[in-house]
């Protein structure tokens, strides 16, 4: 325990702490760096950029989620359900675009976007039709959605899938003493016996929605007007500090940032755990 | 979900075979295996081409040349098979650099997601055997910092490590790379199953040492849990991208994912030179080795992920 506990404080702790610092402290032109205290956290509350940014995330997360985490549930009881022909060829390949990178796959699905070039462009040709640019400033966040739930449809499923599998079979056979058809049993087995891998999920799931920030950057090479430096928080802070030299606002913005997740994460494992009581 | 923490390891790895547990009961009712579903089938394997088809177009473009990429449709081949060509290029390119970024990302995943996992080997087997005092409180803590968004660290980590003068350097990359609190769980649940306390005292009262108890007894217990960690802790490094992104100025230092997207960039540049061809045969080149590895290891990672969910 003890070289785990070492390195974790390095890396976590510490940029924590060091993070709050920097948060109480401006550093101006004239006069350099001061205490201001909670003066960021102000500025931050009424930071129009920033509030856009999290309304864009917030609406990525009720839209993008569910869609996710939905298809990955009906695959996992397609697949536990065992009337699929080859089932472990569809557990596998649904599940290889985890392995893919964040950037390979922004690449390569930016390419497929292109109206002129890509592949849009050549099933706009090829049907005579114009298709909606996907890099647009409407559809990009769609786009994006589009990307996330490429890459982690298949790691969802696969945990609900090993959550499935660990059910006792006399569950099943109780079941069906009882009568009890497919959906029956779906509904009262395997649904709320995988509570806790749901609730996991849609954690993971919302942290990784609030720092969006690989897709959206990538993307930005082929939609300039359609993406800003501040599309998602992550990015706003990020701006703030490479292309703004704004530490001291950027700790701030990734504070509060940090907050609001696990404040979001917290709730939803408190009523997802309750309901499981 | 008490009923269910008794599973051995094993167990599950045996479920994912073919379906023993169906067939006992379902005999007794109906004949035979439950019955193959054609409709079912056919709309999981909608899922199946929606996973599939983007890949498809990835292995088909990199046998095109950049002019066969503008030309022609994009789920066909072009008449010139130009893979080998492409290949060849990808890694002589600008005095072959694509081979340095292959490398320095060799080097991240072999000390990044090999020290990660050896920690938290370490570290869940300590936790899962041991008491110590404010084990609670360590237990809150690293599960708290799973909710941490990761990418809200790196800002501060890069302020602090700047400050330390460790940024353009492998070890700005390293070192944040070396903590996964998911692996930690993962092994600190796997390894209060997997490994017997009263197997651990035998071993003591045989008159081994704990460091030999460690590693004679519990290690090969630990396997399936390690392979998995292992491969998830890979997978994070290998595909790492916001953390180099900030850390590392010096394209001499950067993994492959940071330089097959500057070569994408390069495209945007006035008077740069556009390489699309070389950005998707290097991007091929990047998925292969994790594809192959979670291929072949399946049998480990799939048991062992199945028994992390198991006290969720």
């Amino acid at each position: 325990m003890g070289p785990f506990a070492a390195v974790f404080a390095l890396v976590f702790l510490a940029p924590i702490a060091y993070s709050i610092y920097l948060s109480l402290f401006r550093d101006q032109l004239i006069g350099g760096t001061t205490f201001v205290g909670l003066d960021n956290y102000t500025q931050a509350f009424q930071d129009d950029k920033f509030w856009a940014s999290v309304g864009r995330v917030s609406l990525f997360l009720v839209v993008q989620v569910p869609i996710m985490l939905g298809i990955a549930l009906l695959v996992a009881l397609a697949l536990d359900s065992g009337r699929l022909y080859g089932r472990d060829f569809f557990r596998i390949s649904i599940f290889l675009p985890y392995a893919v990178p964040a950037v390979v796959a922004t690449l390569m699905w930016g390419f497929m976007y292109g109206t002129r070039f890509g592949l849009l462009g050549d099933v706009n040709d090829a049907f005579g039709v114009s298709l909606p640019d996907p890099l647009s400033p409407d559809l990009v966040l769609a786009s994006i959605g589009n990307i996330v739930t490429w890459e982690f449809v298949g790691y969802n499923m696969l945990i609900f899938y090993s959550a499935l599998r660990v059910i006792p079979h006399s569950l099943y056979e109780a079941a069906e003493i009882d009568g009890a058809g497919q959906f029956r049993v779906i509904a009262a087995i395997k649904l709320p016996a995988i509570r806790g891998a749901l609730v996991i999920a849609t954690i993971f799931s919302i942290i990784g929605s609030f720092q969006l920030f690989n897709e959206p950057s990538i993307l930005r090479n082929l939609a300039r007007n359609a993406i800003t430096t501040s599309y998602t928080p992550n990015y706003y802070t990020y701006s703030l500090s490479f292309s703004g030299q704004q530490h001291n606002y950027s700790a701030t913005v990734a504070i509060i940032m940090g907050l609001i997740t696990m404040v979001i994460a917290y709730v939803v494992q408190l009523r997802g755990m309750r309901k499981g009581a | 979900m008490s009923h269910v923490t008794t599973a051995s390891p094993a167990a599950p790895r045996h479920a994912t075979g073919t379906a023993p547990r169906l067939r006992t009961p379902r005999r007794a009712h109906t004949p035979g295996r439950p019955r193959r579903s054609v409709l079912l089938t056919v709309l999981t394997g909608l899922v199946l081409l929606y996973t599939l088809v983007p890949l498809l177009w990835l292995v088909i473009s990199a046998t095109k040349t950049q002019e066969g990429l503008a030309g022609s449709f994009g789920l066909w081949f072009d008449g010139d098979f130009a893979l080998w060509d492409n290949i060849r290029q990808t890694f002589t390119y600008d005095d072959g650099v694509f081979t340095r970024w292959l490398l320095n990302t060799l080097l991240y995943v072999a000390v990044g997601a090999g020290g990660a996992t050896f920690l938290a080997v370490l570290g869940g087997y300590a936790l899962a055997k041991f008491t110590f005092p404010g084990k609670r409180a360590v237990f809150a803590v690293v599960i708290g910092a799973v909710a941490v968004p990761g990418t809200a660290l790196a800002v501060p980590t890069f302020l602090m490590f700047s400050e330390m003068g460790l940024t353009n350097t492998p070890w700005a990359v390293i070192v944040p790379s070396l903590i996964s609190p998911f692996g930690l769980y993962l092994m600190w649940v796997f390894a209060s199953e997997a490994v017997p306390t009263e197997l651990m005292e035998a071993a003591r009262m045989d008159g081994a040492g704990e460091v030999r108890t460690f590693f004679q007894v519990a290690l090969p217990l630990l396997a399936p849990g390690i392979v998995t960690v292992l491969l998830f802790t890979m997978v994070a490094t290998w595909n790492n991208y916001f953390l180099p992104l900030i850390m590392l100025k010096d394209p001499d230092w950067y993994p492959l994912t940071l330089g097959l997207n500057s070569w994408n960039a390069q495209a945007q540049t006035a008077g740069g030179e556009v390489v699309f061809n070389l950005v998707i045969t290097g991007s091929l080149i990047t998925i292969l080795p994790l594809i192959a590895a979670f291929l072949l290891l399946q049998k480990y990672w799939q048991s062992g992920l199945a028994a992390g969910s198991v006290k969720e």
